[in-house]
Formats: C-alpha cells, sequence, structure tokens
C-alpha cells in the first residue's frame, strides 16, 4: 500500500442548469489573456452534443489516453521513446477549426460612427488575425441544441444505441438533454503527464493537482494530444501549454476554486481522497466493464487503520487524514456509489465524478396528442435516454453501475416523499429502499448531502500547509517578512 | 509506473508563484448588478491595483430556519461577466451629443446669451429640428462637457415648461428594485419640476392583471426558499433555469426532497430536462389546460366528495359563498352583480351598505353580511375589516353556506359564455330568493355558478357535459384541441394535485411568468391556474401559492422609498402615467389598432376610445392632462375671477363640461399635446422598452423606420380626434444616462456618462429572497462618469440657477390623478356613469379624476432635491392603506444624521446616494421594526385583528447602510406586506391573510374567483374562463406584409434568454463567445427545411412592423409553427440589413411587435380596479405576434 491524497470532485448533474457561471468564474480570473483566448478550461457541454472541442470523446480521430497493450496501459499516441522520436509532427492535435477562431467586435463603431444615413452596428473581428471574420464555430456552439442532426446525432455517445433509438429520440415525446460540466480531471494516471517529452507536467505529492510547469514546458504539444478530455491547451502568445490548476493559489487559502464556488447550481463538491498509488497500473489493466469498480477500489477507507498507518508513513498529516474523512466526495463515490468517472474507457482513472441526471418521463405521440401517464417520479423503465448511453459516457459500457445510480437517486425521492407528504404507503417506501438495495439511513444521508449541503459541506478544504511547503525552500518567517518585494522568479517567455 | 515519480526539488516547484501572483488582489468589495432581473445577488467584487478585475459571488447570506437549504450562492453567468464592461470599448467614458445638434446649440449659444432662449431658437425653427431628429441614431456623436450638456438639458427643461407645461417632461426609467436611489434620482427631480414618471411593470407586460383582479395586489409571491416546502410545483411560462438562475436549484434540492415538479413548456427547456414530468401544452392555451384541472377538481374533490379542507377554505378565504344575483331577462339569464347588504332591511341604515357583500347564513337560513368587504375597509367604525365570519352589524357568528344544490328554491337556467366554440351554455343554476327592497330575487352563490361555469352538472339541466369525454367546455377531453395534451393526462394531473394539497395542507405551488403572462389574454391563463390553487386551499400556505417571477417589481422598503423617489415629502400627489396607455397615444400606435367585435367595451368601439374614457371617469391617468399649460391653466382660472384653490378647480370642470378646456388624450396629434423631453436613465426605453419600436423611431424620434404598417382607414373612433398625416418626431430633446453605448443610447440626443454598479451606493431587493443589500463603490466612478444621484443633483442645480430669470416665485400647478387604490375612490363608482354623456355630474374623485392645487418652487428646487422635507412629520408615512407617525423618529434621526440648512429650516440630508439609503432604512417597516410595530398597530386598529406581536421580536432592529455592506440583511415582518420571516421562516404570499384573517384589498375582502364588474361581465370574463391566443387576423401583424419568395409563417416568441438579461450583456463579449456571437432565431427543423435554411444560415424575420436579420439555429426542441428570439438583443451587435426594407438595419425583437391594449383593464373606481403606479391598467403584450421567416438573400451586408 502507497497511501497518497488527491483533491478530488463531484459533479452532481441531477442539479446542473448548463449556466456556465463556472465557465466565467474561471475565464475572468485565469484566461482573458492574450494567447488564452480559446481555453476553457472549464467549459459546460449539451449532451447528446458534440462538445469543445468538437469531437473530443473520439479517440480514433484524437488517439488521447491509454489502451492496454500486453496487460498493461499504453498510451494511445505512442509511447515517450516514440514521442521523441516524432516530436515535430503530431496528427492527432486539434486544430483551430476543432476550436475556434476567437473574436471580438468593433465596439468602437459604436460612438465613433460619423453621420451616416444608417444606424452603425459593431461587427466581429478576428483576435488572431485582425481582420473582420464570418463567425462559424464557438466555444459552446452546440448548446441547449437537444434535437438537433448535426450535433447531437455527432455525439460519439450515441453509437451505443441503435438506429430506432436514435431515431426516435428526435421526437418531441422523447426529446432530452442535460449538461455536462468538464475541467481537467487532475488523474492519477494522466495522459497529458506520460505524453510529455520535457518532463514539464507533473501531479503534485501532496494533493494530486497536475501541473504543468511554465518554466518547464517546451511547446512539444504532445500533452494535448495525450489528454482524451483535451483539457490541455497551448498558449500561442507564450508558447507554452496550459490548463486547469484547480485553482491551487485558492486552494492554498481555503477557499474552493473558483469554479466550485461560483456553482449556482450547487452541483459541485469537493474533498480529499486517500488511495493507493501502488493499484493504479493494474487498476488501468482491467477490462473496460471493470474499470469503475477497479477505480473505486483505488481509493481507500480514510476510518481504516491500516490506511491512516500507512499514509502517515507517507507523511500525511493527521490534518489531511481528518479532511479525508469529512469528505463529501468519498461518500458520493465510494460510500454510496452514485458517482461514476467520465469515460472510464480512457484509463487515466479521472478524479473528478459525476451523478447522473434524472429526467422527465417519456410520453407518447397519438394523432397529435401528448400523452404522458404513469408513475409519479417516473422508473427505470421509462427514461428518456437510455441506460446504455449514460453506461458509454460514465462506466465503460457497464449498465448495472449507472442503474444502481438511478435506483438510488428514485429511492431517495420516494422515501423523502413518504417523510414529507405522507402520501407514499411504508410498505412501497421498503420495496424501493430494497430494490435499490439501500437503507433509510443511507438514503437520508444522501438527501441531506444533495438538498441541504452548505458551502462549507459542500467543499471540504484539506489544510493545504503551506508553512511546511514554503519551508522547504525558505523560512515562512523570512517569507512573511519579504514577500512581495520583487520576483521570486522570471519566466523566459513570460506571461 | 515508471515515469511518474516523485519529484523532490522544491526549487522545480518555484514556478507555481505564477498563478499565485495572478490570484492576488488588493481589495473586495460587495455589489450587486442593477440590472431588471429578479436574481437580486450579493457579489464581492475583486480590485488590483485600482482596477476591477473580477467578481465572484457572496456567500454570507443569513441563513433561514433549519431544514431549508441556503441561498448561497448566488449570481449568473451574466452577473459575473459584468466586470467586462467597466473598461470596454463600450462604455461611455464621456458626455456625448449628437454633432448636429452641437453645432445648432454653438451657433444659437453665440446668438442668446440666456440659455433657454438659445434653445428656443432651434425648436422654433422646424427645419433646424427636423434636421436634428433625422440624425437620431445614426452615427455623428460628438465628446462634449458636463457643463455643456447639462445647460442644454436645463434650458430644454425650462423652455418645455413655460410654452407648454411641465406635463410635458417625462422620464423612463424600470424597475425601482434592482437600484432603488438611482431610480429616485431621477424620478424625484422630475416630480420637483412637475414632470412625468412612466410605469415599467405593465409595459413590460410582466404585470399580471390578475394578482389585482384576484387579490388587490400588484403582486405578492414566495421566496424561491419557499419552493423547496412545495411537494408539487407546476412551473409555466418560466423557463427556470434562464431566468432564475441562483434560484433553481432550490427545485432541484425539493425534487429530491419528494417533490414533483411538472414544467409546461411548448419548447423542450432547458427547465423542462430538470422537470420530472414535460408537458408541452402549445404555446399560449395553458389556460385550456387548467379549466380542464379546475373541471375534474370541482367533480371529484367538491361534487362526488367533501373535502372540509378545501370547502373550509372556500368559505373563509375566497368569495365562494357570496351571494351572486341571478340577472333575469326575458331570453337570458347570466350571473350578475354580489348581491348589496344595502338591498336589505336589515343593513339599510350600515356604513357603505352598496359596499357590503352578502352570504346565507345557515345558522339563521338569511343573508348576512359579514365583516370584510371593502366597505367596512371605510367605514368609520373600525375593527371591522377582517375574516371573522360574523355579522358586520350585531357580531353574531355566521356559518356560511357554500351551495344550493341542496337546500335550493329552485333551478333556474343561466348562460354562460362558452369559450372559443359557437354559442353561449345554457346550464341549469340552483338559487335561493332573497327579498330585497326591489323584491325577491334571485340569487346563487359564487361557488354554484362558477361550478356550471366549469361545466360540473351535479345532477342538473343543461348544457353540460356527461363525461371527462365529452367535448365540451370545460371537459379534459374538451381542452385536447387546445393544447395538444390528452385528457388522460390532464386528469393525472389534476388528481396528483388535489391529492397532494389534501395530503399536504395546501402545498401546490405554480410558478409563472412571461412565457404565459405577455399574452393578450394572460390574465385568464393566471385566473384559470389560481382557480386550482384556491380550490385546494393552496394560497397564503408555505410551499403554495401563485409565484409569479417576472420583473423585478418589488421594492421592500416602498413606503419609504417612494417618499424619497416621488418627492411627496414636498409635495403631493406625484404625476405617475402607466406608460401602455402613454406609448399606445403618444408613438401613434393606436392609428394602426383594427379591434375586433371582442374587443368593444362599455359602449366603446375602439381601445382608444376607452382610453379616453378612462381617463375622463378617473379610471387612468394621462399625461400631459390637457390641451394647454397646466400651469397657464391657473392664471386663465384666476382672470376669470377664481381666487381660492377650490375655485380654480371649480372653473376648471366647468371648463371641462362644456368643452373649452379638453383632456390631451382626445386630441393627442396636437403639437401642444406631445411629450416633448425625455430623460431615461438605468433603462433602453428606444429599444428593448420600445414596443413598437419602429413607430416609436418614427413618431417620437422622427427617424428612419422599417415598420410598412397602414394606418387603420376609418377606425371606430368618436371621442377622439385624428389629424392626417399622422405628426412625426415628436420629442425634443432625449437624454439617457448610461455607462454603455446601447441603443437607446445611439439614438439619444445627450448621453451622460453614469456609474457603473461597481462604481456606486445604492440598494437591492426582490420577490426571490428576503435580503436587502447593497451596490457600493468598489472603484470610484470611472472616467467622467457621475452616480445617476449625482446627475440629477447636477441638473437641479442648473435648472434652479436658470429659473431664477424664468420662474422667479412659487406658483402653482393643477395636477389630475385618477381614483386610486387603497384609498376611499375605491367606492367612488358602483355603476359606470359618463358625465360627459350626462349620465351623471361632474364631480372630482367621484365621477372624474382628482384635482390638486401644487405650489411648485424652481429657485428652491435644488435644495428641495437634497433635503428630506418635513411633509411626512405632519401626515406621517402610508403605504397600502397602512398608515403611521414618524414625528418623533424624524428628529430622533436628523440627530445624528447629516442635515442640509436653508431658508431658516433644517432638514435630513439627501445630498448623495448614501445619505438617501440611510433615510430609506430608518423609515421603512421592512429595516426599522420600531416602524414595522406601528403600522401593525395601525393595522389593528382597522381590522380588531391582533398583529403587533408579529413585530415584536424584531421591534428593536435598525439597519444602516453600513450594515448592509457588512452582510445582506434579512428584510421584518411588514405590515405593508402578506408573509412573515420571523425566525428564518420562508417568506411566503398572503400568510398574514390567511392566519390572521387580515383580508385581502378586493371587493368581498376575500380571494375573488368572480368578478362582478359590469366591464368584467361584458367581457364574459366574470368567471374564470379560456380565451385562446390572437389569431394571424386579429395581431394584424400581416396586413401589408406579402410572403417574398419561400417563407414561413411563424407565432414569434421572445422569452427570455440564457446570455443576456435583457438587452444587458447581450453586447458582452464573454456571452457571444459562449452564444453564437449574434442573438439567433431559433426554429423547428421541419419548418427551416421548408425555407431551405441550414444551422448557422442567415434569415430574415418580417412583418407589418418591421424586420429583424439573424442567424438561425435548428432543433427539434422548438415547436413547429413557433420560433424563438430571445428576448432581447441590442441591435446594435451584428445584425445587417434588411434587403426586404430598403437596405437598412433590422432591428431586435421590438422590430416586430406593437402595441395592443386590452381595454378592460382600463376600467376604475371599483374595489380592486382602482389605479395605482404599476398595479392597475392594461399591460402590453408582445406574444400574440405572427412573422414570416426566409432565408437571406446574398450576403450579409452591415
Amino acid at each position: 500500500m502507497d497511501i497518497r491524497a488527491q483533491v478530488s470532485m463531484v459533479f452532481h448533474l441531477d442539479k446542473c442548469i448548463g449556466c456556465h457561471t463556472c465557465s466565467i468564474a474561471c475565464k475572468n480570473i485565469w484566461t482573458p489573456r492574450r494567447g488564452t483566448e480559446y481555453m476553457w478550461w472549464n467549459n459546460v457541454e449539451t449532451k447528446p452534443g458534440t462538445g469543445y472541442p468538437t469531437l473530443w470523446e473520439d479517440q480514433g480521430k484524437y488517439r488521447g489516453g491509454w489502451a492496454v497493450h500486453k496487460g498493461k496501459p499504453k498510451l494511445k499516441l505512442q509511447g515517450r521513446a516514440g514521442a521523441l522520436a516524432n516530436i515535430f509532427f503530431n496528427p492527432y492535435l486539434p486544430t483551430m477549426g476543432d476550436y475556434y477562431e476567437p473574436w471580438t467586435y468593433h465596439y468602437e463603431d459604436l460612438a465613433n460612427a460619423p453621420e451616416g444615413d444608417d444606424q452603425p452596428v459593431a461587427t466581429p473581428v478576428s483576435e488572431i488575425t485582425g481582420r473582420d471574420m464570418e463567425i462559424e464555430a464557438g466555444p459552446n456552439w452546440d448548446d441547449d441544441l437537444s434535437g438537433s442532426y448535426i450535433y447531437a446525432e455527432s455525439d460519439p455517445n450515441r453509437l451505443a444505441l441503435t438506429p430506432e433509438e436514435r431515431e426516435v429520440s428526435f421526437r418531441m415525446e422523447r426529446l432530452a438533454f442535460f449538461y455536462l460540466p468538464r475541467i481537467c480531471n487532475h488523474c492519477l494516471n494522466p495522459g497529458c503527464l506520460a505524453a510529455c517529452p520535457a518532463g514539464a507536467i507533473y501531479k503534485r505529492g501532496m494533493d494530486g493537482i497536475v501541473l504543468v510547469s511554465q518554466d518547464k514546458c517546451r511547446a512539444w504539444r504532445m500533452c494535448i494530444s495525450g489528454c482524451p478530455y483535451k483539457k490541455v491547451y497551448y498558449n500561442w502568445a507564450t508558447g507554452k501549454s496550459e490548463k486547469c490548476i484547480l485553482c491551487y493559489p485558492r486552494q492554498e487559502t481555503q477557499q474552493p476554486p473558483a469554479c466550485f464556488h461560483a456553482c449556482v447550481g450547487r452541483i459541485r463538491y469537493l474533498g480529499l481522497v486517500l488511495y493507493d498509488a501502488k493499484m493504479i497500473e493494474a487498476a488501468a489493466s482491467v477490462p473496460d466493464h471493470e474499470l469503475v469498480s477497479a477505480h473505486r477500489d483505488i481509493i481507500k477507507d480514510p476510518f481504516d487503520p491500516e490506511v491512516i498507518a500507512r499514509a502517515k508513513e507517507n507523511g500525511i498529516s493527521d490534518h489531511m487524514i481528518k479532511a479525508a474523512q469529512s469528505s463529501p466526495v468519498y461518500k458520493f463515490v465510494k460510500e454510496w456509489r452514485i458517482a461514476l468517472p467520465l469515460h472510464p474507457e480512457f484509463r487515466t482513472l479521472p478524479m473528478l465524478f459525476y451523478v447522473p441526471p434524472l429526467l422527465p418521463v417519456t410520453a407518447s405521440m397519438k394523432d397529435g396528442i401528448y400523452e404522458s401517464t404513469g408513475e409519479f417520479f417516473g422508473s427505470l423503465e421509462n427514461l428518456r435516454v437510455p441506460l446504455r448511453y449514460f453506461a458509454s459516457l460514465l462506466a465503460g459500457g457497464n449498465e448495472a453501475e449507472v442503474e444502481r445510480s438511478f435506483k438510488k437517486l428514485y429511492a431517495v425521492r420516494v422515501y423523502r416523499r413518504a417523510q414529507t407528504a405522507g402520501d407514499i404507503s411504508q410498505k412501497e417506501v421498503s420495496r424501493v429502499l430494497e430494490a435499490a438495495d439501500t437503507s433509510p439511513e443511507e438514503v437520508e444521508a444522501i438527501y441531506k448531502m444533495s438538498s441541504l449541503a452548505s458551502y462549507e459541506e459542500r467543499f471540504v478544504m484539506p489544510p493545504f500547509m503551506r508553512e511546511a511547503a514554503i519551508e522547504a525552500e525558505e523560512e515562512p518567517s523570512r517569507r512573511k517578512t519579504d514577500a512581495g518585494a520583487g520576483f521570486i522568479s522570471k519566466l523566459r517567455r513570460g506571461i | 509506473m515508471g515515469w511518474i515519480q516523485d519529484i523532490v526539488d522544491p526549487k522545480a516547484r518555484l514556478w507555481e508563484e505564477l498563478y499565485r501572483n495572478r490570484w492576488e488582489y488588493d481589495r473586495l468589495h460587495r455589489s450587486t448588478h442593477g440590472v431588471n432581473c429578479t436574481g437580486g445577488c450579493s457579489w464581492e467584487v475583486y480590485v488590483k491595483d485600482g482596477i476591477v478585475v473580477w467578481e465572484l459571488q457572496a456567500t454570507d447570506y443569513p441563513s433561514l430556519e433549519p431544514g431549508l437549504p441556503g441561498y448561497e450562492p448566488r449570481g449568473c453567468q451574466r452577473g459575473i461577466t459584468f466586470s467586462w464592461y467597466i473598461y470596454s470599448p463600450l462604455r461611455v467614458k464621456y458626455p456625448y451629443i449628437r454633432g448636429v445638434l452641437a453645432d445648432m446649440w454653438r451657433k444659437a449659444r453665440a446668438a442668446f446669451a440666456d440659455p433657454v432662449e438659445a434653445w428656443a431658437s432651434i425648436m422654433e425653427d422646424e427645419e433646424a429640428r427636423k434636421r436634428f431628429q433625422k440624425a437620431r441614431g445614426k452615427g455623428g456623436l460628438r465628446r462634449t462637457t458636463w457643463d455643456e450638456a447639462v445647460e442644454i438639458i436645463s434650458a430644454a427643461t425650462l423652455y418645455t415648461i413655460k410654452k407648454y407645461g411641465p406635463d410635458r417632461l417625462a422620464g423612463f426609467t424600470p424597475i425601482p428594485a434592482m437600484s432603488m436611489l438611482s431610480y429616485a434620482s431621477g424620478a424625484r427631480f422630475l416630480q420637483l419640476l412637475g414632470g412625468v414618471v412612466l410605469s415599467f411593470y405593465d409595459w413590460y407586460a410582466d404585470f399580471p392583471p390578475a394578482f389585482p383582479e384576484v387579490w388587490g395586489d400588484k403582486t405578492d409571491v414566495g421566496e424561491s426558499a419557499d419552493w423547496y416546502n412545495s411537494k408539487m410545483i407546476a412551473v409555466m411560462g418560466s423557463n427556470l433555469n434562464m431566468t432564475r438562475t441562483p434560484d433553481v436549484h432550490f427545485a432541484a434540492e425539493a425534487r429530491n426532497n419528494g417533490s414533483k415538479l411538472v414544467v409546461f413548456s411548448p419548447d423542450f427547456s432547458q427547465l423542462s430536462k430538470y422537470a420530472d414530468w414535460w408537458l408541452p401544452v402549445r404555446a399560449g392555451q395553458d389556460a385550456a389546460f387548467w379549466m380542464a384541472v379546475d373541471h375534474v377538481i370541482l367533480k371529484e374533490f367538491y361534487a362526488d366528495a367533501e373535502v372540509p379542507f378545501f370547502s373550509g377554505y372556500l368559505k373563509k378565504y375566497t368569495d365562494a359563498p357570496f351571494l351572486v344575483e341571478i340577472e333575469v331577462k326575458e331570453d337570458s339569464n347570466r350571473a350578475g352583480k354580489f348581491l348589496r347588504a344595502g338591498e336589505l332591511d336589515r343593513y339599510k341604515g350600515s356604513e357603505n351598505p352598496e359596499w357590503k357583500l352578502l352570504v346565507f347564513d345557515a345558522k339563521t337560513n338569511s343573508a348576512k353580511s359579514p365583516n370584510g368587504s371593502i366597505g367596512f375597509r371605510w367605514q368609520k367604525r373600525e375593527g371591522l375589516w377582517n375574516l371573522n365570519m360574523k355579522d358586520g352589524e350585531d357580531g353574531s357568528e355566521i356559518e356560511p353556506v357554500l351551495s344550493f344544490i341542496k337546500d335550493r328554491d329552485a333551478v333556474i337556467p343561466v348562460d354562460f359564455h362558452s369559450a372559443g366554440d359557437a354559442g353561449n351554455l345554457r346550464r341549469g343554476v340552483p338559487v335561493k330568493y332573497i327579498e330585497t327592497a326591489r323584491g325577491p330575487v334571485a340569487v346563487s352563490t359564487a361557488f354554484d355558478l362558477m361550478t356550471s361555469q366549469f361545466g360540473v352538472s351535479r345532477g342538473l339541466e343543461g348544457d353540460y357535459p356527461e363525461g371527462y369525454g365529452d367535448n365540451m367546455a370545460y371537459t379534459p377531453a374538451w381542452q385536447e384541441k387546445h393544447t395538444g395534451i390528452s385528457a388522460d393526462t390532464v386528469v393525472q394531473f389534476a388528481r396528483e394535485w388535489a391529492r397532494t394539497a389534501v395530503s399536504t395542507r395546501g402545498k401546490c405551488m405554480v410558478i409563472a411568468g412571461s412565457g404565459v403572462n405577455h399574452w393578450y389574454n394572460a390574465n385568464l391563463i393566471y385566473r384559470s391556474a389560481i382557480t386550482a390553487l384556491m380550490l385546494c386551499g393552496c394560497v397564503g400556505v408555505n410551499g403554495g401559492g401563485m409565484n409569479h417571477y417576472t420583473g423585478q417589481e418589488k421594492i421592500v422598503p416602498e413606503s419609504a422609498w417612494r417618499t424619497i423617489a416621488f418627492a411627496t415629502d414636498w409635495l403631493n400627489p406625484p404625476r405617475l402615467q402607466n406608460t401602455p396607455s402613454y406609448h399606445y397615444v403618444h408613438s401613434c400606435q393606436w392609428r394602426y389598432d383594427s379591434p375586433g367585435r371582442e374587443d368593444r367595451i362599455l359602449g366603446n368601439d375602439h381601445p382608444m376610445d376607452m382610453q379616453a374614457m378612462a381617463v375622463r371617469l378617473g379610471w387612468l391617468p394621462f399625461y400631459p392632462q390637457f390641451d394647454r399649460s397646466t400651469i397657464g391653466l391657473v392664471k386663465e382660472a384666476a382672470g376669470a375671477g377664481a381666487k381660492t384653490d377650490d375655485e380654480i378647480i371649480s372653473w376648471l370642470i366647468r371648463e371641462l363640461k362644456e368643452e373649452r378646456v379638453r383632456f390631451a388624450v382626445e386630441e393627442p396629434d396636437r403639437p401642444e399635446n406631445w411629450p416633448r423631453v425625455l430623460f431615461i436613465w438605468r433603462g433602453n426605453a428606444l429599444h428593448t422598452s420600445a414596443k413598437g419600436e419602429e413607430y416609436s423611431f418614427k413618431h417620437y424620434l422622427g427617424t428612419g423606420t422599417n415598420e410598412i404598417s397602414e394606418e387603420t382607414k376609418n377606425p371606430p373612433i368618436h371621442d377622439v380626434s385624428m389629424k392626417w398625416p399622422a405628426p412625426e418626431g415628436k420629442l425634443d430633446l432625449v437624454v439617457d444616462l448610461n455607462f454603455r453605448m446601447d441603443t437607446s443610447a445611439l439614438y439619444s440626443d445627450i448621453i451622460l456618462p453614469s456609474a457603473s454598479w461597481y462604481e456606486k451606493d445604492d440598494m437591492n431587493t426582490t420577490d426571490l429572497h428576503s435580503y436587502i443589500h447593497p451596490l457600493s463603490a468598489a472603484v470610484p466612478p470611472c472616467w467622467e462618469s457621475k452616480d445617476d444621484w449625482e446627475i440629477f443633483k447636477t441638473i437641479a442645480r442648473k435648472v434652479s440657477e436658470l429659473s431664477r430669470a424664468h420662474f422667479p416665485r412659487p406658483f402653482k400647478d393643477i395636477v389630475a390623478t385618477p381614483l386610486m387604490h387603497d384609498s376611499r375612490d375605491e367606492m367612488a363608482q358602483p355603476s359606470v356613469k359618463d358625465w360627459k354623456k350626462g349620465e351623471c355630474e361632474p364631480i372630482p374623485g367621484k365621477t372624474m379624476p382628482r384635482f390638486t392645487i401644487v405650489e411648485r418652487n424652481y429657485p428652491d428646487l435644488y435644495n428641495r432635491y437634497i433635503s428630506f422635507g418635513h411633509l411626512p412629520k405632519k401626515t406621517g408615512m402610508h403605504e397600502k392603506g397602512v398608515h403611521w407617525q414618524m414625528e418623533d423618529l424624524y428628529y430622533d434621526y436628523l440627530k445624528g444624521a447629516p442635515s442640509e440648512t436653508w431658508g431658516g429650516k433644517t432638514y435630513i440630508s439627501l445630498s448623495g446616494a448614501r445619505e438617501a439609503a440611510n433615510v430609506v432604512l430608518f423609515f421603512a417597516p421592512e429595516t426599522n421594526g420600531e416602524v414595522s410595530h406601528r403600522g401593525f398597530e395601525d393595522l389593528e386598529k382597522k381590522t380588531g385583528v391582533k398583529l403587533a406581536g408579529l413585530a415584536e421580536e424584531t421591534r428593536g432592529v435598525r439597519y444602516s447602510f453600513a450594515d448592509l455592506l457588512a452582510q445582506p440583511r434579512r428584510i421584518l415582518t411588514s405590515p405593508c406586506w402578506t408573509g412573515i420571516t420571523n425566525r428564518g421562516r420562508a417568506y411566503s404570499a398572503f400568510v398574514i391573510n390567511v392566519e390572521r384573517g387580515v383580508p385581502w384589498r378586493t371587493l368581498s375582502g376575500r380571494q375573488h374567483f368572480y368578478m362582478d364588474h359590469e366591464g368584467y361581465r361584458e367581457f364574459n370574463e366574470g368567471f374564470p374562463t379560456f380565451k385562446a391566443k390572437l389569431t394571424k387576423e386579429r395581431s394584424g401583424d400581416l396586413r401589408k406584409t406579402a410572403s417574398a419568395g419561400r417563407s414561413v409563417l411563424l407565432n414569434c416568441l421572445t422569452p427570455h434568454g440564457k446570455w443576456h438579461i435583457h438587452s444587458t450583456y447581450s453586447d458582452n463579449l464573454l456571452m457571444l463567445l459562449l452564444s453564437r456571437g449574434v442573438e439567433p432565431f431559433w426554429l423547428n427543423l421541419a419548418d427551416a427545411a421548408e425555407i431551405g435554411v441550414r444551422d448557422n444560415d442567415w434569415v430574415e424575420v418580417y412583418n407589418d412592423n418591421g424586420v429583424v436579420v439573424t442567424r438561425a439555429v435548428l432543433s427539434a426542441r422548438i415547436p413547429r409553427g413557433v420560433g424563438f428570439f430571445y428576448h432581447a438583443p441590442e441591435r446594435t451587435m451584428g445584425f445587417p440589413k434588411s434587403p426586404l426594407r430598403n437596405m437598412k438595419r433590422g432591428g431586435g425583437t421590438n422590430a416586430l411587435t406593437r402595441v395592443r391594449l386590452k381595454p378592460l383593464f382600463m376600467i376604475g373606481g371599483y374595489a380592486q380596479f382602482s389605479y395605482a403606479f404599476n398595479y392597475w391598467g392594461p399591460p402590453a403584450p408582445d406574444r400574440d405576434t405572427y412573422a414570416l421567416v426566409r432565408k437571406l438573400e446574398g450576403k450579409p451586408v452591415f
């Protein structure tokens, strides 16, 4: 056992409203700079849809993540040696066409236009070329576009559906969509890190945050290909890659990342988990449908004395262990098993987990009349999006994993309805709890965490113990007195 | 794995300082966004190096009671981009003026020493005036100085008052609640002048007429946390994710807590995705669904079974048991008026007997008049205006009978309106005969009549449906053809609804918004849903009620605020105008209206005649008032020998009667009757707020237009004169205060740079939560901008200075006001009588408007602006009929507060927005517990009900502006509102009424199913009913427009969008990046295929009213026959020109609209149908709009 600590995350998709406040919170702070215009460290996608950059999930196109080769994970792109050999040519990079051409407008024309015969207007202009342009793509182009033969139809996860299922999903009585907010997954087995020829990418030991050193990055851009989630971006102004840093400067001051703070749907949770680093390679090598459970097994019980002992051996403090013990993420992922990793078959062992969304009940259509009757809260049998789709997205094709989540989510509602409205029989409640393999205590706990959890309960910030980290380089007492008086280091092609 | 190695060299991580430095900032500051949005979110603004760098939500809202989720964080994708604006190229940094006007002014100023004379020289040169009007909106802006801009504005102000009178100046600023002191600044300035402040809530059609109809209240709703208390939430016409972004988590959390969320929406909306049950009711037809739901509830939970909770609720809290006379005629019986106590011998001697209603008492087997009717509210004998079922005369207990179905004298046939189907329906109704002065009168209860109206037969004879499957009003089967939803679905919904209400005692809720409220017949959609709520005891209950959220109308500390905003600390009454009437008339849109037979009412064939009647009879305000100056009239009266104020008014009435003085509304085309100077601040009056925008461009501004509509030939108008051709370019001067170069700025003559929301002090409240919190200056006003308070202060100073030559002494002005709600005036007109037709005498305040002589003082106007006047010390303050004294508080406050001394007296200072904010906080019951306590004591006296205890535990609480800066503060339980917020309880409307027995401010004092005013009965809206959305023909949008090539006809809907709050943020780069770079037009795949349009193609959307050119987005989530153009992008952002309209620039959402007013809402002087600002009057609906769509020919031209 090699116990490490990782700041890990849960997004409760049932609550996501697709508002993109998270995206702006991030953009405002980190990427409004020249060279980063097109970077959306946090973005939100409408599913079914093609995402950003377009069709990022299609590894036939991008070759991100890992494949199992001779029982071991191997980068799809190529091994490190291969990367070095092929260093000047990388055919799997997304192009500007896969992202978009960043633009702004001739805003100044509104105030400055000379008197003419019509109202002035601000027209778009490219941030890259400075020339007038037509807008044909953007970072969120298929937003809310459920039922589009161009975008929804091209969602790679729809391959899991039958042709008939795909067709009916464009009919009103079966229409559905939901939102998928995405940031860097701060993976346990990061494809970006493995692909970097310069060794510029590292995973911080104490918290698992994956960073691209702006000192060491040499613009090879292999990280962009290696990441199957396309969450590393190339800054064309500085010539260095950048990515989500999980707001470590905020976390180091006991604040959750900005996108978490800003999440007005209150869908986000953040907390520490303890995991066994020795198990990574094996977990990344199991067959697709076992990936979720293998991944879950890496995460260890923070109350287990053995785990605690090994954690201490690795220098994990009592404070950190306590944080892991009160982590909401641990509960969602490990205890309740209702949060699942995004595309586990990419085998990077992402440390961001998603609770799947409930969708309205289906209907039938006869002679133009919409008929929708049935059970009070709907049921698994009449999901608007078939389970297989969610299994493709969140479980490496394993429908049982998704089914468990859905059943528990229903059970929570039925139980709470009985408690608060009193119009569901105890017998029915027991039947539902049993079918979901859960208990009143568990659904009550899920209910509280999903409905009532406050800011402090959603985000259990571990102590980052900055004094100890700083001590490695400099006396904290000196940092206190000297900080801010001059540059600490100067970057060669600074930002 | 080999490549994951522990880095042990700490130097390798030194670079991490880079992002730490990026995150660093110097200051955090609390503010919010004064945008027309109900979010009302508290934000932390980050300042680095004196520059605002970004913002994140504040998360420190005081918590609610245990078991409710918290409010943090509040703030959406739009709000979080605000910092982009401050230093953006859109920022108005300096004062601007239209160049051609600047040239004229400088020339005139060189010729005339007096600025007023200089302005006169331009105005009286018709060619010059036309010249700069034609340039409006077409570029050519020029930088100017504050001094020059303020001088022009002041000169134009005084010139207009001298020549035409002060009521030719108007100001438009929307929605005070979002930044109430900014609103107050210009309003206060205008009211001190005698100018007109225009309403907003009704103009936006956000105002729901059903609220005054049913409850006598403008709007009162639960806060979003109360959604969590609901066990069944039905949402219609409100896309919560879009418009209630920071609140919608309560819906998800409630769902998780076992609540059912049902969404009615024609499209598979962003919220539908979030729902348990999505019901795609056809756009605008929701009333049909609810009528059938009501049918099922009345059948299964009233007729077939007795649910004591339901029937008990109806007897105590609604008009259901009250007696309605059956108007017996030879060929047709109809539901008539509520029988009045005055008709009975027993009550002859009581006060206001014609305003007291009757129930049938089971104890005595006779008609009795219980407490609570409006007659009790305004009688001398206090303490009987309450919901106690006791005889109003002798106090004996009454046991009201809900229905005569079991114990009846007879069953007589009554005719009911049949809702879009042919002919009337004749249905048997059980009646009793009551002995009156007129002899025996057949009466039924409102409940019995309503049950028949809904088609529940209870075994009675007549045109009743036989079952749910019978296609007759209002069965589940009947509604299918209107809604497209199956009968079985309706039945299931109705049962789940009623059963949930039974098991939770009323915790069913409707959330509604503009998607249903912006239709011409929106009130009926609301009333049909409210009926389902009332029938199931769901109003006045936490987790229940009608939660209408559109238009941030809730100014929580309204009493103290309005005193300052409308300068009633100095002068009374203010000139407050309902804007729909104003623009319908003044922007000439009435001339294009061609109403149908169904719009006839009270002898008027055209809404314009009804409008004139409404002004004449004191139902609605209208400014300008008369065909000449209201100041000049005083002089005329004096010339005719009038010495006292009363004599002046008597003279005026005589002149009006003999038509020597005429109401301006009767001759709107005469230049004397035009509005002349328009102030715009905090709003987009010439674009987002300009319904019928292209008509405004032509008739107000005198610049280019894209409308091709023809004026109606020979309209059936008799009382209003019409001149040909219609006037163009009515406005002399348009002044806009703005921080954005938006559409209104582009079309204005003078643009003054105003401080943005991170640069000024102000206060913000909303319906959606129960906190009051501040805007404040994270940085000082940027560049040359000033906050609104300072700007109007600056103008006021200049006006005072220039008036020393032009209005050196105080003078008298006549102010006309309509019969007001919450005053005795609401008992003015038991029936409609027109003095002009000789049906009665013209009596001010009774059969016509009130007239008040007001003394204005312009040289002191500036001093008054900055001083809190002494008037409230004498009169106290009041709100919604609640009244309290405050003289001791005035002196208390003056002890420590900043003050102004002039003219030998000392006043509380209002020199800045922060001072004004503190005054509001100190004198409002919602922020000062002592004031609340006093108000409750007053209400105790009026009602005879114990109430002051509600304010006992917070009596010592007083908030100051500094308190708000530290943390948002929860509003206190107040006599001016109806929810209880004590101890963290979620605010829910009408809880005080239900729990304490305080009446609603209506005719019966109860919630009304039935409206007995003769206008309602004539309009077939006495009972809830269904009227379909307007047809294309009735809309008149396509009378002239022919289909150009391959086009498809669509009902054009303009719901609130994801990337903007109205027009704000629609020009924000971040929002444009996340959308499609331009506001696109959404249409169904099949409709698009018909016209050969693919995703992202350019399209032209056109009708008589104007044209839009934009990109198309195709999706199956939009139903066929409907197009979505999300409300309301700036027309300045990337919209090309229109080949169909002479290659002129296409517009925004209002380019396709024209105003149509529902004349029913113009009635007045009758209980809850009496005027109050933003409370009553016809809204300006925009959903019944039709347009053709085609693919744009060729490349877009900009």
